[in-house]
């Protein structure tokens, strides 16, 4: 990793308008889940609910796209990439450092405000925070990864990534059977599961999938998604002025 | 000292053609890329950065190819002609980030010497986002110097300068350019060009038009021949004097005016107001018809 990649790319992500929206979304989530749990009171079940349809269904993909593709979209748009691509650095060390950048947001927008809202929700026992928390972390690395991958891909990653956000793992991943395997969602509650125990009925935690297959699929999405960008930015062609 | 050769280099995208079938060495000295705006300099330029794969034909730098592989920038300084820059960091924050990223030994002294070089030690504390796009290019022309490359790569590095500005750059790359290292700068203004660049190379519309050193190319721009668009009290007896006179080689009538090519410009424009005069002609109006450096380019294109 780069130490001035890291610093530029984010002072880049928390400088813009961006940084407002990416703490609107969480603030938005910490407020309704105050309003949830003053209904609910202290009810794992309830908060285990709304954690996994609004938090883990809409919020952190939502704000992972914003993150994720928040740490090169702009640069690319803009061509300023040029100015880390004309250097004798290695496109796979810009790509992991500002992966790095984009987790650490992502932690910070999205992993810690998920288990606030957990317990703010009414899950307060330790293991439903635990669960929701691991369940946030991991589903907040794979979207970052994604949607860094899809702004190197397409100029237009925030609304494909909005698409696939909202139809795909809210929708259809909420809903169909056969795409909830083939969801990052469903992948990431597979620890909490785990984690629940012989809680996870009363809470209502149920993944699709099973652990081994879950990290597994989390792990090949997120090494498969590093691997494309470094050399997605080796192929890039930013100079389409003429 | 660093020599690019572009050999038969074309690049297209879809079914336009932006660079076509061109061949070109790049020595040490300033060389000058001069064309229209859309002639395709940006597009070679970005080939020769290693940015762009030439769709046919090669770039190499002494006999190597051109790969855009990450070791290539250590040789390479580029101002690209996109603005954008990391707007929020201060002019000395960008150079100097340039400077570790080029893993310098001393990246506070590059920098320093960088800001100096351009000028710019005085707004270095200030945001980018506040300076004018004159002080932007400099700043852009600072991180090109940082790592002191063999080789600038410089697309348009005088757009939006001021003329003191403009003048203390020229002085800069003329002052690089003899000091050895190959420098590469784009225009479209003949002016600029042939004020620093020793060789001067033209490019219309993705084509090669023309290649030497200024005199040269401004020979062959005079040699062209001249249009003139001519108004007066009896055309058709102005041109049966032209005519005769032999001072043009292509005289027209049509929609009231006459149309005039004269490859021998100078002798034309001392014969015609004499033969205005013996033919008792009264002249209304005299406009050179293409003087536009387009029509030049033009020319160049059609002859080459």
């Amino acid at each position: 990793m780069n130490s001035v990649i890291i610093t530029l790319t984010r002072r880049a992500l928390l400088g813009k308008r961006r940084a407002l929206l990416l703490m609107l979304l969480p603030a938005l989530l910490l407020g309704i889940a105050a309003l949830v749990g003053a209904g609910n009171g202290a009810d794992a079940a309830g908060a285990s609910g709304f954690i996994q349809g609004f938090a883990l269904g809409t919020l952190v993909p939502l704000i992972c796209l914003l993150i994720g593709t928040g740490v090169i979209g702009p640069e690319i748009e803009d061509q300023s990439l040029i100015y880390l691509l004309a250097k004798p650095v290695r496109r796979g060390t810009i790509v992991l450092s500002k992966l790095a950048v984009a987790y650490g947001a992502a932690v910070v927008f999205a992993v810690i405000p998920t288990v606030a809202a957990t317990w703010l929700a009414g899950g307060r026992e330790a293991d439903v925070l635990l669960a929701f928390g691991v369940t946030a972390a991991l589903a907040s690395v794979t979207y970052v990864t994604v949607f860094f991958l899809l702004a190197t891909l397409t100029r237009n990653a925030v609304v494909v990534g909005l698409l696939y956000a909202v139809l795909w793992e809210t929708v259809l991943g909420g809903y169909a059977p056969g795409v909830r395997a083939l969801s990052v969602r469903q992948w990431s509650l597979a620890p909490a599961e785990q984690i629940a125990g012989t809680q996870a009925a009363t809470w209502g935690i149920a993944a699709e999938v099973g652990l081994t297959t879950g990290l597994i699929a989390i792990a090949a999405t997120i090494v498969a998604g590093i691997v494309f960008s470094s050399r997605r930015l080796a192929r890039l062609q930013l100079n389409t002025s003429e | 000292m660093s020599t690019l050769q572009l050999n038969a280099v074309s690049r297209w995208y879809g079914n336009v053609v932006a660079v076509n079938d061109v061949t070109m060495t790049i020595g040490p000295g300033v060389t000058g890329l001069l064309g229209p705006n859309g002639a395709g300099k940006s597009t070679l330029i970005g080939m020769m950065s290693g940015f762009l794969p030439p769709s046919a034909g090669t770039v190499t730098l002494d006999g190597e190819p051109v790969t855009g592989a990450p070791e290539y920038y250590r040789r390479v300084g580029m101002v690209p002609e996109a603005e954008a820059m990391y707007d929020l960091l201060t002019g000395w924050e960008f150079v100097l980030a340039n400077a570790r990223l080029h893993k310098l030994p001393n990246p506070q002294a590059a920098a320093g010497n960088a800001i100096d070089l351009v000028d710019m030690r005085e707004a270095a504390g200030r945001p980018i986002g506040k300076y004018s796009k004159g002080m932007k290019q400099r700043i852009k022309m600072a991180t090109a110097l940082v790592h002191e490359p063999d080789i600038l790569l410089l697309d348009e590095p005088f757009n939006g300068m001021d003329p003191r500005q403009r003048m203390h750059l020229m002085e800069l790359l003329t002052e690089l350019g003899k000091a050895g290292k190959t420098v590469l700068f784009s225009s479209h203004i003949l002016e600029e060009v042939q004020e620093i660049a020793n060789t001067i190379e033209v490019v219309v519309s993705g084509r090669h038009a023309a290649s030497g050193d200024f005199r040269s190319i401004r020979r062959l721009m005079t040699e062209r021949p001249h249009q003139y668009v001519i108004r007066s009290s009896d055309d058709r007896a102005l041109a049966a004097a032209i005519i005769a006179d032999g001072s043009a080689d292509a005289v027209s009538l049509a929609q009231g005016v006459l149309d005039v090519q004269a490859v021998d410009f100078g002798r034309f424009v001392h014969a015609l107001p004499r033969l205005a005069t013996t033919s008792k002609v009264r002249l209304l109006e005299v406009t050179p018809a293409d003087e536009s450096l387009e029509s030049v380019f033009s020319y160049l294109v059609a002859r080459s």
